[in-house]
C-alpha cells in the first residue's frame, strides 16, 4: 500500500513518519515512535486506554488515522512530567491516592484527566465521573481515581492562586 | 535522628513494614507510561500472527484454501491443523485432563474457534491474510443449552472422544458428559430433608461471564535455532507452570525454555491457562527462526479465551420451623463449553464448590456436579475468585434469602441464627473443609449497625405501602450477604496442577550493604506485590522496605511457584516470604552473638536489631549483620545471607465478610440505582491497608458489573452475541457506586503472619449482595428468585411478570 509522509508535534518534538493511510494513530505512536504509554484495550473505542491529547482535545488514538493527525500537536502521558523529571500533579495524585493498580488504563486516564482539568480546573465529583466515563478501569472501581484527580485539581489551583498572588 | 536515639516505634515506622499504607513502588513507572507490557516489546525481525476463526458454532471443516493468503506480499506462512498434526501439536492438554484443539482439525465446536494462523511481517498484513483464507464448512446441529446437552438424541460434539467412557474424573454417562463429582453424605442429607418441616428448592443460575482485563492475552515467542532455546514473553499469571507445560508439549528441555511475564494489565483469572495463540506463536517461531507476536483483540478475548461461571445450581435447604438449617442439597449442571479447559486443581473438577455451605452451621450436606460439553468457548476460569467459590457464595446466599422469605423471617436474622459461632473454630464443615478462624456474628452485627439496618427496613416498609397506594413507582431493596471464601491453594495433600503440588516460594538475598532482592514464584497483575512483599520482609528483618527489590515473572531467576490466582499470593508466597526471612534472621542472630560475644539465647530482637538482653546499649543492627555476613561469620558458618522457602500450606485460609446494599428500583424503566454499598471484610492480618481498600473497591466494581449486566450470551444457532465492549457491560465511573468499607481482623492461626488474602473477597461477597438487594425489592409482591444479570431489561421484565405494568 502506498505510503504517505506525515509530520506532527508529539510531546513538544517535531516528528515525521511514512505511513499507510490506514495506519491508526495509536500504532504510529506505539510502534513507530516507541511511545508505548498509551495502550490498546478494545476494538470499539470504548476503553480509552489509547487516549491522547490532540490539539487540545482528548481523542482515542485507536479511532484516528495517523494521517488525520498531520500537523497536529499531540501530548501523551510521556510528555506530562516536567523536563527535569518532576511528576505532573496528576501523576503525583494517582500515586498518592492509589488511583491505579495494574497500570494499563493509567496513561489514558491521566491524559484524559489532564484535558478535563484544563477545561474545568475545579470539577465536582460528578463532573469528574462524567468526564472520565470514556475511560474504563477494571482494577480500582474509580473511587480513588476521582480522589487522584481531586488531589491534582487542588494542587494545580493552589499553585495558580499562589502565582496570581505573587 | 540516628539509630541510637530513635525509639523502637520510630524505627519501626521508618521501615514501612506490615500494616502501613505504603505508597506503591510500581506506580512510578506506570504513571509515566513506562510500564513494560507484552505488546510494548519489539524485537528485530518480529513477525505477527493472527487467527482465522470459525463463523459457526458447530460445523465440519470441508476444505481450507490458504493459497490466496500466501500470495499476499508480507504473508510468511499460514498454519493449519495439517501442519501441527505431524508435530502432535494440533491438540494440547488442558489443566482439566482433557485436550483442546490448537487449530481445528475436522470440526469446529464453538464460534470463533481457531482454524488457521496467518503469519505476516506486520499486524495489518496478517489481518489482511486472515480475510483471504477460504474455509468451507458444513454446518452441524448446535447445542448451546446445557440442559439439552445430555438429551438422548443430542448431537455428538466431541467425536475425538465419543467412545471414551472413562473421563479424567470418572465415568462419562453420555457422549456430551464430562464428569460427575459428588461430595458429602447423601443418605444423611436425604434423611434431613425427609424430616424437615420446611424446605426450599430453587434453580439458581450463574450466567456465563468473562474476566475481561483491560489488556487482552498476548505473547511474543522467540526461538534461537543456534542454541535451541525458546524465550516466551507473555501475559502469564502462572509463568512457571506455562514453562513446564511448554516443555512437556514441545519436548524442548525445561532449562532451555525461558518464560517471562512482564507487567500484566490485569488478569482476574483470564491469564491462568494456556491458549492456542501461545502454541501457534511458539511453533511459528520455531519454524521461521524469527520472533512471533500474537495479540488477541477484544472480541477474540471475550469469545475465545477463558469464560467463567455458567453454573446452574438446583439448590435445596431443609430447616426447622423456627429457622435453623438442617441440610443442604445442591445439584450443579456445569457448562464447560467445547473442551474441558477449566483451570482447577487436578483433584477438584468443580473447584472448591463444596464451600457452598457458606458461613452457616449445616449439620449435613450433599453436592453433585455434572459437567457437560456444549458449543461454547472453553475455559471455566475463576474470575476474581478462588475456584468456583463465587458460584458457591451466590448459590448459598440467594438460597438463604429464599428460605428467609418462606419462613417469614428477616434475612439478617436468619443468617445470625445460623452463622458458625466463634467458639466452633477451627470448624469442620459438612462438606469437608476446616475453616481456620472467624467471628462471624460480630462482623455481621457491625455491618448491620453501620447501615442502620432496622431503620432501612422501616423505610422499605413505608415505601412498599406507598407503592401499593400508587404514590411511587420506585421500590426499595436491601441486600445482605455474608460470605466465607476458601483461598490460598493449597496443601500438597489435596492440591496439585498437572501433578505439581500447589506450594509457592520466596528467595531472599541480603547483600553486604543491607539492600535486598526478593524473588517469588507468584506474579502480580496489579495487586502491588513489589510493594507488599517488601513490607513483609521489612517487618521480619528490620530493613527498610525501600531497600528491598521484589522480582517475579522470570522463570530463569525466580524460584518455582504456581503463580497468582485464587487469592493465593499472600496465603502461600506471603508465608514463604516470612519463612525465608526467618531463616535469614536465625543466621543473623548467630552472627550477632558471635560479634557481641554472647550466647544466641542472650539476644533479643528489637525492630531492626539484635540486642543483648538486659543491656540494650549493646546491639547489632540487621544492616551491620548483613555486612558482617560477608566477612565476619563465626567459624563453621557459611558466609552470605540468603534463604529460600518452598511453602506447603498446612490448610487453606478462609477470609470472610459481611456486606449490605440498598437499591432503588424503577419498575417502569427497570433501572436499578445503588444507593449505598457497605463492605466489611476480614482478611486476617492486614499488610497494606491502602492496597486492601483498593482491592475491595475494584472487586466490588467487578461484582457490580457481573450482577448488573455482564453476560456472554449465545443464540440458538451458536452465535456469541455481543462479545465486545459495545455490549458486554463494563461499568464506567458514572454507573459505579461509591463504596464504603470497614474491617475486622481475625488472623489465620496457621499462617506465619496470620494473613488470609483479600483480592477476591469483594467479588465473592458482592455478587450475591447486589442480587439479594434487587430480589429483596420485589419479594413483598411474591417474587422468589430473579436471575442475574439484573440489567434494565430483566428487571423491567420481572416487574412486568408481576403485573406491575397494568
Amino acid at each position: 500500500m502506498a505510503k504517505v509522509q506525515i509530520t506532527m508535534n508529539v510531546n513538544g518534538k517535531a516528528v515525521e513518519g511514512s505511513v499507510e493511510p490506514r495506519l491508526l494513530l495509536i500504532h504510529f505512536l506505539r510502534e513507530q515512535l516507541s511511545l508505548t504509554g498509551p495502550h490498546i484495550g478494545c476494538d470499539t473505542s470504548h476503553c480509552g486506554a489509547c487516549t491522547v491529547d490532540l490539539d487540545g482535545k482528548s481523542v482515542k488514538a485507536c479511532t484516528v488515522f495517523a494521517v488525520q493527525a498531520q500537523g497536529a500537536n499531540i501530548l501523551t502521558v510521556e510528555g506530562l512530567a516536567a523536563p527535569d523529571g518532576t511528576l505532573h500533579a496528576l501523576q503525583e495524585g494517582f500515586r498518592e491516592m492509589h488511583g491505579l493498580q495494574c497500570g494499563f488504563c493509567t496513561p489514558g486516564m491521566i491524559i484524559r484527566a489532564y484535558r478535563l482539568l484544563q477545561e474545568n480546573p475545579r470539577p465536582s465529583e460528578a463532573e469528574i465521573r462524567l468526564g472520565i466515563s470514556g475511560n474504563l478501569c477494571r482494577c480500582t472501581g474509580y473511587q480513588n481515581i476521582v480522589k487522584a484527580i481531586q488531589f491534582a485539581a487542588a494542587k494545580l489551583s493552589g499553585a495558580a492562586l499562589q502565582e496570581a498572588a505573587e | 535522628m540516628n539509630d541510637t536515639v530513635a525509639s523502637s516505634a520510630q524505627r519501626a515506622e521508618r521501615l514501612q513494614g506490615m500494616g502501613c499504607a505504603r505508597k506503591r513502588v510500581e506506580d512510578i513507572r506506570f504513571v509515566q507510561g513506562k510500564g513494560n507490557y507484552v505488546d510494548d516489546l519489539k524485537l528485530p525481525g518480529m513477525l505477527h500472527g493472527d487467527f482465522v476463526r470459525s463463523p459457526y458454532g458447530h460445523a465440519r471443516i470441508k476444505k481450507i484454501d490458504a493459497s490466496k493468503a500466501k500470495e499476499l506480499p508480507g504473508v510468511i506462512a499460514v498454519l493449519t491443523a495439517a501442519d501441527l498434526k505431524p508435530l502432535s501439536l494440533h491438540y494440547m492438554p488442558t489443566l482439566a485432563g482433557d485436550v483442546q484443539a490448537v487449530l481445528a482439525e475436522e470440526k469446529v465446536l464453538f464460534q470463533n474457534q481457531e482454524v488457521a494462523f496467518v503469519l505476516a511481517t506486520d499486524r495489518y498484513v496478517a489481518a489482511d491474510g486472515v480475510e483471504l483464507v477460504e474455509v468451507e464448512y458444513e454446518a452441524l446441529p448446535v447445542v448451546v443449552d446445557p440442559f439439552k446437552a445430555m438429551a438422548p438424541d443430542a448431537p455428538v460434539l466431541r467425536e475425538d472422544i465419543k467412545d471414551k467412557t472413562d473421563g479424567a474424573h470418572g465415568k462419562r454417562v453420555h457422549h456430551n458428559h464430562i464428569f460427575n463429582w459428588q461430595i458429602g453424605d447423601r443418605e444423611a442429607t436425604d434423611t434431613a430433608f425427609q424430616r424437615a418441616p420446611v424446605t426450599i428448592k430453587e434453580l439458581i443460575s450463574y450466567q456465563r461471564v468473562h474476566p475481561a482485563p483491560l489488556e487482552t492475552c498476548q505473547c511474543v515467542a522467540s526461538f534461537d535455532k543456534i542454541k535451541g532455546e525458546l524465550t516466551v514473553w507473555g501475559t502469564f499469571q502462572a509463568p512457571h507452570v506455562i514453562r513446564t507445560v511448554a516443555s512437556l508439549i514441545s519436548k524442548i528441555p525445561e532449562h532451555k525454555i525461558h518464560v517471562i511475564a512482564p507487567d500484566i494489565g490485569g488478569g482476574f483469572g483470564n491469564k491462568v491457562g494456556a491458549y492456542p495463540g501461545y502454541i501457534c506463536a511458539v511453533v511459528a517461531s520455531i519454524v521461521t527462526g524469527q520472533p512471533v507476536k500474537w495479540v488477541e483483540d477484544r472480541i477474540e478475548n471475550l469469545s475465545a479465551t477463558a469464560f467463567a461461571r455458567d453454573y446452574h445450581m438446583t439448590t435445596e435447604i431443609a430447616a426447622t420451623a423456627d429457622g435453623r438449617v438442617t441440610g443442604l442439597r445442591v445439584h450443579v449442571l456445569a457448562d464447560h463449553g467445547g473442551f474441558d479447559a477449566c483451570a482447577d486443581p487436578t483433584q477438584w473438577p468443580a473447584g472448591f464448590f463444596n464451600i457452598v455451605t457458606g458461613s452457616y452451621d449445616f449439620p449435613v450436606a450433599h453436592v453433585s456436579v455434572d459437567g457437560v460439553y456444549t458449543n461454547k468457548a472453553p475455559g471455566g476460569v475463576a474470575y476474581r475468585c478462588s475456584f468456583r467459590v463465587t458460584e458457591a457464595a451466590y448459590c448459598i446466599e440467594r438460597a438463604m434469602d429464599i428460605l428467609a422469605q418462606k419462613l417469614g423471617m428477616d434475612p439478617a436474622d436468619l443468617r445470625m441464627k445460623n452463622l458458625i459461632r466463634r467458639e466452633q473454630f477451627p470448624y469442620r464443615s459438612a462438606l469437608g473443609w476446616e475453616y481456620d478462624s472467624g467471628d462471624y456474628k460480630m462482623a455481621l452485627q457491625k455491618a448491620l449497625d453501620a447501615v442502620d439496618y432496622h431503620a432501612l427496613r422501616a423505610e422499605q416498609k413505608e415505601r412498599q405501602e406507598a407503592f401499593r397506594r400508587g404514590e411511587t413507582r420506585e421500590l426499595m431493596g436491601i441486600g445482605v450477604a455474608f460470605f466465607t471464601e476458601i483461598v490460598g491453594a493449597g496443601p500438597s495433600r489435596n492440591c496439585d496442577i498437572l501433578g505439581i503440588a500447589m506450594f509457592d516460594s520466596a528467595e531472599i538475598r541480603i547483600h553486604p550493604t543491607g539492600a535486598v532482592i526478593a524473588r517469588l514464584g507468584t506474579k502480580s497483575q496489579g495487586q502491588g506485590h513489589e510493594t507488599t512483599y517488601a513490607q513483609i520482609i521489612a517487618t521480619e528483618l528490620g530493613l527498610p522496605a525501600d531497600d528491598i527489590a521484589v522480582e517475579e515473572g522470570n522463570t530463569d531467576t525466580a524460584p518455582y511457584g504456581l503463580g497468582t490466582y485464587g487469592s493465593r499470593s499472600t496465603p502461600v508466597s506471603g508465608a514463604a516470604t516470612a519463612v525465608a526471612a526467618r531463616k535469614i534472621k536465625a543466621k543473623a542472630q548467630m552472627i550477632a552473638a558471635h560479634l557481641l560475644e554472647v550466647h544466641d539465647d542472650d539476644l533479643e530482637w528489637d525492630v531492626d536489631r539484635f540486642r543483648v538482653k538486659g543491656n540494650p546499649e549493646r546491639f547489632k543492627t540487621m544492616k551491620e549483620l548483613a555486612w558482617a555476613a560477608y566477612h565476619q561469620v563465626p567459624s563453621g558458618l557459611e558466609p552470605g545471607l540468603e534463604a529460600v522457602s518452598y511453602y506447603d500450606p498446612p490448610n487453606m485460609t478462609y477470609p470472610f465478610g459481611a456486606y449490605a446494599c440498598v437499591v432503588d428500583v424503577d419498575v417502569d424503566t427497570g433501572v436499578v440505582k445503588v444507593r449505598r454499598f457497605f463492605a466489611l471484610d476480614d482478611c486476617g492480618t492486614r499488610i497494606n491497608p491502602m492496597i486492601i481498600e483498593g482491592q475491595i473497591h475494584g472487586g466490588l466494581t467487578e461484582a457490580f458489573g457481573i450482577a448488573m449486566g455482564q453476560e456472554i450470551r449465545y443464540d440458538e444457532i451458536g452465535n456469541v452475541t455481543g462479545p465486545s465492549f459495545l455490549d458486554y457491560f463494563m461499568p464506567t465511573a458514572v454507573e459505579t457506586p461509591k463504596w464504603e468499607t470497614d474491617w475486622t481482623t481475625t488472623p489465620s492461626p496457621h499462617h506465619p503472619i496470620g494473613a488470609k488474602g483479600v483480592g477476591e473477597s469483594p467479588n465473592v461477597g458482592g455478587v450475591p449482595c447486589f442480587a439479594n438487594a434487587v430480589n429483596d425489592a420485589f419479594k413483598f409482591l411474591g417474587s422468589t428468585h430473579i436471575s442475574m444479570p439484573h440489567d434494565n431489561w430483566r428487571t423491567w421484565t420481572a416487574a412486568d411478570k408481576l403485573g406491575l405494568h397494568g
